[in-house]
């Protein structure tokens, strides 16, 4: 835990969004047929669902951890994971939309990548929900521990392996290929990586600001 | 090869309760039927529907979504039935994953005699043909097994938190959607008489589902149960 008290990787996640912002919207990207220069959502758009995952497989960790301990910490820092994925979770749809108005039209349109998205933020919902459905502190931690590691493995589904097998149009799925394979100019590589790290410890900063405000809380409201 | 065991004296007790009762199984019939049968009314209020080109897709579609309603009534009790005391006696004799084993094989067999019932009863009140009965037979007994397995842990989980039918509906549909998107597409095949083995891509992935939430719920239930 002593990890998340440092100073250097938050340093650097300021230090690598902010220079994608630079790298991003100045490099030269390949100029493709349909997708012109909206390729730039690729830095902006494929980080947030990687912030996302970081900070889900974090909760999930905790969650098993809370399973074996029982010690309400780990309770506190899957939630406030799962809380901060969900933030990034919606800035993830929303700039898909966005890249999505410009290549397809419309804002949503549908597309199978699209609406197992909306279904597994109903996942995370539910898992909210089912939260705030029971009052006592250590049941409601262990039982909504026991969903977020079904909810996991369904979420990957999902938004990972579902698409892939059906006729969507998001590159990656449906037989589209991936931006990887043509954006291997090391240009893009250059912006890409970057964001990737850099929102992925921005998100995990969200989180354990969360979690640390989290425990103030707690310690204020504790019976001694 | 004690768990094996367990579970199958588990799953006899639970056929030897339902035999002598048939609550559930008559009580689900006759949902089912009666459900059917209230579509039917509905339906025929628009004389000439059957002749549409759209008849064939509402067909296949509703079919599935009585399937579904069916199925988180029967399954919402699996663990509501059993009173505190004698869950606590089962604990104590038995390993918690031959409990949920057993519940999970019992409400897939459950499931798979109903829907056939279902689909029988179905198709005398909306006649459509179906090019490969065979296969949409084997998708409607997969799509029980699904229902069963997803339901059975979910019901497990509401019945912890309070026993409301508001968070079993909340906590599975999210999780049951991919599953009757997939159900839909497979069995729409079947109707069609397209080649079988274009949607073994599908059975495939619906099978996948189906490990994993078994997978999970085994490693998962032992924490659950206790309180």
């Amino acid at each position: 835990m002593k990890f998340i008290y440092q100073m250097w990787w938050k340093v650097l996640a300021v230090a690598l969004v902010l220079s994608t912002f630079i790298t991003g919207l100045l490099l030269r990207v390949p100029r493709l047929p349909i997708i012109h220069e909206t390729i730039r959502n690729l830095y902006f758009h494929v980080p947030m669902w990687m912030g996302m995952l970081t900070v889900f497989v974090v909760s999930v960790y905790y969650s098993v951890r809370y399973l074996n301990t029982g010690k309400e910490e780990h309770d506190l820092a899957a939630v406030e994971c799962v809380n901060t994925g969900l933030i990034f979770y919606s800035l993830g749809l929303l700039t898909g939309m966005l890249w999505a108005k410009y290549a397809w039209g419309e804002y949503w349109s549908g597309d199978p990548k699209q609406n197992s998205a909306a279904i597994a933020f109903l996942l995370y919902c539910a898992y909210l929900v089912l939260r705030n459905s029971i009052d006592e502190e250590q049941k409601r931690a262990k039982i909504s521990a026991i969903y977020n590691i079904f909810a996991f493995p369904i979420m990957v589904v999902l938004i990972f392996v579902l698409p892939r097998l059906t006729d969507s149009l998001h590159p990656g799925s449906g037989g589209n290929p991936a931006f990887g394979r043509y954006d291997l100019d090391n240009g893009m590589k250059l912006s890409f990586y970057p964001a990737m790290l850099g929102w992925s410890f921005i998100a995990l900063w969200i989180a354990t600001v969360r979690y640390r405000i989290r425990l103030i809380e707690n310690k204020k409201n504790a019976i001694n | 090869m004690k768990l094996a065991g367990q579970t199958i004296e588990l799953l006899k007790k639970e056929i030897i309760l339902e035999w002598r009762s048939k609550y559930a199984f008559n009580g689900l019939l006759l949902y089912i039927v009666s459900t059917v049968f209230v579509c039917y009314i509905s339906f025929n209020l628009n004389p000439g529907f059957k002749q549409t080109p759209g008849y064939p897709i509402v067909w296949n579609i509703l079919f599935w979504i009585i399937m579904l309603f069916a199925s988180v009534n029967a399954i919402a009790k699996s663990f509501l039935q059993e009173s505190k005391a004698r869950l606590l006696y089962y604990y104590t004799i038995a390993h918690p994953q031959a409990i949920i084993l057993s519940k999970t094989i019992y409400n897939t067999l459950l499931m798979s005699l109903l829907s056939v019932l279902a689909l029988v009863v179905y198709r005398l009140f909306f006649p459509n043909k179906v090019d490969d009965m065979l296969y949409y037979f084997i998708t409607v007994l997969l799509g029980s097994m699904s229902f069963s397995t997803v339901f059975t842990m979910i019901s497990a989980i509401a019945s912890k938190a309070g026993n409301n039918g508001t968070l079993m509906a909340i906590l599975s549909f999210p999780v049951v959607i991919p599953v009757i998107l997939l159900l839909v597409k497979v069995s729409k095949a079947a109707m069609d008489g397209i080649d079988r083995s274009l949607s073994l891509n599908n059975i495939g992935v619906l099978l996948a589902i189906n490990v994993i939430v078994i997978a999970s719920s085994l490693i998962l239930f032992p924490f659950l149960w206790r309180d």
